[in-house]
């Protein structure tokens, strides 16, 4: 038998002492924790934060158990859950809205750790509890928006160049203006083309002007669709005070959300897909037009709006939009002179200009704010505009209930979505479920484990338990894979673990069984280990290249549990490669490589 | 110990007329109760809407059941212990778009009727998903096949690879018809199952299959049939070992796994049991039929040396 290199076993220290490093912490447990990330860019969060933060609790009799500070988030662990209770809502109350504030729970390992960059493995939904969402975007609904807006400005350059236009008339994929006749439509064209570069506008042959989106453009509204609903959705969940929520791109038009140890789906469901936005309108105060509205008979541009809160009252409403909820940088629930729940917005500059210019023009007459939820527009508010109002502070109060003038709130500062979504998929698992799932998990795969230690054992002797041995390496390993990626490990993941650590005997039972069959045929102990690793290597490849081809197909085409089970099995392949070849075959070099041997306990 | 110590070769090939009579009926059958019966496919792929109710005592379905038939959501609702009598599964079929908001008026409606009652789990999964769910699935089992096609055409000869093939979509249909006849829920747990058994199983006729070039290399003189004959009984013990201490994980994952690891583990299990019996007595064969000989492999032995270097 050849010697086994030096380097080769220097890997192998190497690899055991790693993955037993990175092991280690699964075995810690968690600990309550609060954890802090800054809600705007402009928010700093570096060591002064922590100082006050720490000062602040010290004020207040609560030392933090350990921190950890990673540049992004701050997490600092306390004993027990009545602290970490109380010190989320100091914590809060000191740093204001420009943080979010969370509880947590973290590791219990040791702190270096962390360090070391050495967590444990990440749960998936169904091993930690928590709700998991897949969300469709609307994409027409997208496209309309953008059609509406390129109405809304031709009409305001139409209308601020004076010159008269028809019908505007908003299709799938374009926009038609019409005008009474073709000098008229030359006329706006060369000015629309002029004020409005962005929009590809084309004349055909009548005394039409058509604005239409090119499916290159389609594309883009699509992407930035998805794009600034995810923004809204992180937006939306950071308000929720989830610690670690995933939001993630699914295809081209869904949205994965999944939110650990969530529970209240409820309210989670409600705020992740509502599509709230502001939009102020004006008044038609005439009563004659309102009895006709009333009676079913609308006038041209106008639009019959219901009051919130249930109330009877009828207002008619210009459909022209004067202002959207896009110019509002901060929205506070509070209340009004009269003790009533009111929302406090603050509009950027030239959300404050056209609000100035708006209400200086209507002096004495109302104003309508239109909130549109989910596709439906009701009026919180319409007051008489007393005066104009500049410095773009709004206040809207109207039949609300506290925790309604808290949701909107919450709706309006988030932002509203570029086009509705709806929920296709959704799974809760209780935190009880999970932690049963996990237990399961860890049975099967223990009991699995100790048959197959025995019987090889019993089996193969010596050669068995080292068998035994390098399978104990191989879900060593794994485990330390699995904590160093941070793949989500769910319970066919676990199942994965098991039926790899079950597969992976089959290399070492294979080198077993031809390592048998030479000597039967005679050769000397050393000969045979060194033929019996040697033929046994071929199969063991080829055989492992199959089972991966299979495993690659899993985690291609599969998606939830199929890709969670895909992962780990392709990485317990890879492991079992290693530890099934070169850990016993390093063991049974440094047990025989120096003895003279005449019979070998196989 | 040593359990299996053979002095002469078993004679397979002769048995293979028998052996792909065998595997004939049962395919057909599988087959046969794949159209008659059907798949039951789990919510995932059907789309609706599963909860897991648990209660502190056990509690009495057909109340829950007359519950739900009061509000108007008795139609196509299926209500079942799992697991234990405390424990109760309620799947409710898709109905229109506004579904998702349904699993919470549900359990309002029945969490009165037994003590203690809390909402384990919930799962909806909307129409538009399932259908990509059979499509990938059956896109992922095409890959596979290709995928070990080709591996096994460069590694042996295309007559290995499509008797490999043959073998092993054997034992896939056979899993499907089990799950078929007997009504149990196919579920994307299962079908990762049904994937890993492909993957599983070309691995043992893989070892097989080494043997007998192999054996063309080391052995002068002797029938092809032989020959094979001769791969299979040396192959045998470990055949049987590796598959029984598979089978003991396995084993485990179905007694302590839980209902959620159950028709996993069903599924591996048949799937083990057909593999060793489809690699051994259906793929050889089938090699054999094809017109292997020791000409096809010379070429590729060398290119075998190399790949080990």
């Amino acid at each position: 038998m050849s010697k086994f290199p030096l380097w080769k076993y220097l890997i192998i220290i190497i690899a055991v002492v790693v993955g037993f490093i990175y092991t280690l912490p699964n075995f810690y447990g968690e600990t309550p924790a609060v954890q802090i990330s800054a809600g705007h860019s402009n928010a700093p969060l570096d060591n002064n934060t922590l100082a006050t933060i720490n000062t602040y609790l010290s004020q207040n009799q609560i030392t933090p158990s350990g921190e950890i500070f990673d540049g992004k988030t701050l997490k600092l662990r306390f004993s027990d859950t009545d602290i970490q209770l109380r010190a989320r809502d100091l914590i809060s109350q000191k740093l204001g809205q420009d943080y979010i504030v969370a509880l947590n729970l973290v590791p219990a390992s040791p702190l270096w750790f962390a360090k070391l960059n050495a967590k444990p493995m990440f749960l998936g939904l169904d091993l930690r509890g928590g709700v998991h969402f897949l969300l469709e975007i609307d994409m027409d609904a997208a496209v309309k928006k953008t059609l509406d807006k390129y109405a809304g400005d031709i009409k305001r350059d139409m209308r601020s160049n004076k010159i008269r236009y028809g019908n505007i008339e908003v299709n799938s994929n374009s926009v038609v203006i019409s005008f009474r006749d073709s000098d008229t439509a030359n006329n706006a064209f060369t000015q629309l083309k002029q004020d409005l570069p962005g929009i590809l506008l084309s004349r055909d042959s009548g005394n039409n002007i058509n604005a239409v989106i090119t499916p290159e453009e389609m594309q883009k509204i699509k992407e930035a669709a998805v794009k600034q609903n995810i923004l809204i959705l992180h937006n939306r969940v950071n308000e929720l005070g989830v610690a670690e929520p995933i939001i993630q791109q699914q295809g081209a038009d869904r949205i994965v959300v999944e939110l650990p140890g969530l529970q209240d789906t409820a309210r989670a469901r409600d705020l992740l897909g509502r599509t709230a936005t502001l939009e102020v309108r004006l008044v038609d105060d005439d009563q004659v037009d309102l009895n006709q509205a009333i009676a079913g008979n609308v006038p041209g541009g106008k639009e019959l709006l219901s009051e919130t809160g249930g109330r009877a009252g009828k207002i008619l409403v210009n459909k022209d939009v004067e202002l959207t909820g896009d110019s509002i940088t901060d929205a506070q629930p509070g209340f009004d002179e009269n003790g009533a729940p009111a929302v406090n917005i603050r509009l950027d500059s030239s959300g404050a200009g056209i609000f100035k210019q708006v209400t200086g023009d209507n002096v004495g007459h109302r104003m309508a704010m239109v909130l549109v939820d989910n596709g439906r527009s009701e009026v919180v508010t319409a007051p008489v505009i007393r005066t104009q109002i500049g410095g773009g502070q709004v206040q809207i109060s109207g039949a609300m209930t506290v925790e309604e003038a808290n949701d909107v709130a919450l709706l309006l500062r988030s932002g509203s979505l570029a086009a509705p979504m709806r929920v296709i998929e959704e799974r809760t698992v209780g935190p009880s479920l999970g932690k049963e799932n996990i237990s399961k998990g860890f049975h099967s795969v223990q009991w699995g484990f100790a048959a197959i230690a025995v019987f090889m054992v019993i089996y193969y002797m010596i050669f068995g338990a080292i068998a035994v041995v390098s399978l104990s390496v191989n879900l060593l390993l794994l485990i330390a894979v699995l904590s160093m990626l941070q793949a989500s490990l769910t319970l066919p993941g676990i199942a994965a673990i098991a039926l790899a650590l079950g597969m992976a005997i089959d290399s070492n039972v294979l080198i077993n069984e031809r390592i048998r069959e030479e000597l039967r045929q005679g050769r000397k102990p050393h000969i045979a280990i060194e033929a019996g690793y040697e033929h046994a290597w071929a199969t063991i490849l080829d055989s492992n290249v199959t089972t991966l081809i299979a495993g690659l197909a899993l985690l291609a085409f599969g998606s939830g549990p199929v890709k969670g089970f895909a992962v780990v099995h392709c990485l317990g392949i890879l492991t079992s490669m290693f530890s099934a070849v070169m850990v016993s075959r390093g063991i049974v070099g440094f047990l025989y490589a120096r003895r003279h041997l005449t019979k070998l306990h196989i | 110990m040593e359990f299996f110590r053979f002095k002469r070769d078993i004679p397979f090939m002769s048995y293979g007329r028998i052996t792909t009579a065998i595997s004939l009926v049962t395919f057909i059958l599988a087959v046969f109760f794949l159209f008659s019966r059907g798949l039951n496919l789990s919510v995932e792929f059907t789309g609706g809407t599963v909860m897991e109710v648990a209660y502190t005592q056990s509690v009495d379905l057909g109340q829950i059941r007359g519950r739900l038939t009061e509000a108007g959501l008795g139609e196509q609702t299926t209500v079942q212990n799992y697991g234990t009598s405390n424990s109760v599964i309620i799947r409710l079929p898709n109905k229109g778009k506004a579904n998702a908001t349904e699993s919470s008026r549900v359990f309002d409606l029945i969490s009165g009727v037994g003590t203690g009652a809390q909402l384990k789990s919930v799962e909806f999964i909307g129409p538009e998903v399932g259908q990509d769910l059979v499509t990938n699935g059956l896109l992922a089992i095409l890959f596979v096949c290709i995928g070990i096609m080709a591996y096994l055409a460069i590694r042996f000869e295309w007559r290995f690879a499509i008797a490999a093939i043959l073998a092993n979509m054997h034992d896939v249909v056979i899993i499907l018809g089990f799950f078929a006849f007997f009504r149990w829920e196919f579920s994307l747990t299962v079908l990762a199952a049904v994937l890993a058994v492909l993957g599983y199983s070309v691995n043992e006729s893989v070892v097989v299959f080494d043997r007998i070039r192999e054996n063309f290399r080391t052995i002068r003189g002797g029938s092809v049939a032989e020959i094979i004959n001769n791969a299979i009984t040396m192959t045998m013990s470990r055949t049987i070992i590796t598959h029984g201490c598979t089978e003991m994980m396995v084993l485990s994952m179905l007694f302590f796994g839980g209902p959620s690891l159950h028709n996993f583990a069903l599924a591996l299990t048949i799937g083990i049991l057909f593999g060793i019996y489809s690699s051994v007595l259906v793929a050889s064969p089938l090699v054999m039929w094809f017109g292997v000989s020791r000409e096809n492999l010379v070429k590729v032995v060398r290119s075998k040396e190399e790949a080990v270097v």
